[in-house]
């Protein structure tokens, strides 16, 4: 192997590698579609959990069951925790990438990675669908005030 | 024209500090995602392990952790408007470097405005 040469940094940029649709260009795009849903969606989580009311002090059971009562938070959230965690994990890939130089290493990070995603938006997913606001037998005080009767 | 002097859109100066901060604040806020997913998943368990657990964020601790998360979210979010703009706005490369600007003014209005109400959330006045 003859040695790394670094072209002169004032020479033009030319594109020289993939060209047209593949899947590191969509990875490109869906970070900004993503990026931009996502301003949106946690400036809004922000808002109503931190800043409205009592902020992270009003935060209990009773406060998420009030909110996952409503099909438009529980579409909220799923949008939040799909495209955070793919967003997130995407960024991620990007890092391990440019960092683990050997492929053992590498593949591992990103077998990890992978992992976490995956078991993330599983677990999160059941969480917003199978959540009972009013579980039986739990202590009332806890419980939103809708579960009352 | 690029020197060593002033740099290039991402090498040296305000275009690669912002690509540093902006992979810390998103590696930050990835680790706290996954936790954050976990802890909420507790609803599942019972309302008091749900309680129990989230009462730790209310510490004040974990509430001046909380500013430094948003902190991290609000950079993200605000350069990554800014990043779009460079990339698909024509004149964005140009304007990457008052962009940044930008981006730590909106940056300090808006934590000006999150510090205080959060304290006061926390110390309960």
């Amino acid at each position: 192997m003859s040695t790394t040469s670094i072209p002169d940094p004032s020479t033009r940029y030319r594109r020289t590698a993939q060209r047209g649709i593949n899947s590191e260009m969509l990875s490109w795009l869906f970070m900004r579609a993503s990026g931009m849903l996502l301003v949106i969606l946690v400036f809004g989580h922000l808002f109503v959990n931190l800043w409205l009311g009592e902020g992270v002090k009003g935060i209990d059971f009773a406060f998420v069951g009030g909110k996952w009562a409503s099909p438009f938070w529980q579409v909220w959230d799923l949008l939040m925790l799909w495209l955070g965690l793919l967003h997130g994990g995407n960024g991620v890939r990007t890092i391990i990438n440019d960092y683990a130089r050997g492929d053992r290493l590498r593949m591992i990070l990103k077998g990890l990675l992978y992992f976490a995603v995956i078991v993330t938006i599983i677990l999160g997913t059941l969480v917003i669908f199978t959540f009972d606001p009013c579980p039986v037998g739990a202590e009332p005080s806890l419980l939103p005030s809708f579960c009352e009767g | 024209m690029a020197s060593a002097q002033s740099g290039t859109l991402y090498r040296g100066r305000e275009g690669m500090w912002s690509w540093v901060a902006h992979r810390i604040s998103g590696m930050l806020i990835f680790l706290f995602l996954l936790v954050h997913v976990l802890d909420t998943a507790l609803v599942r368990v019972s309302p008091e392990a749900y309680n129990e657990v989230i009462g730790h964020y209310k510490t004040v601790v974990f509430g001046l952790g909380e500013v430094g998360l948003v902190g991290a979210i609000l950079f993200h979010a605000l350069n990554g408007l800014r990043l779009i703009l460079v990339d698909f706005w024509s004149q964005g490369p140009q304007r990457q470097r008052s962009m940044f600007w930008g981006v730590v003014i909106v940056w300090v209005v808006l934590m000006a405005g999150f510090l205080p109400r959060h304290l006061m959330h926390m110390f309960g006045a």
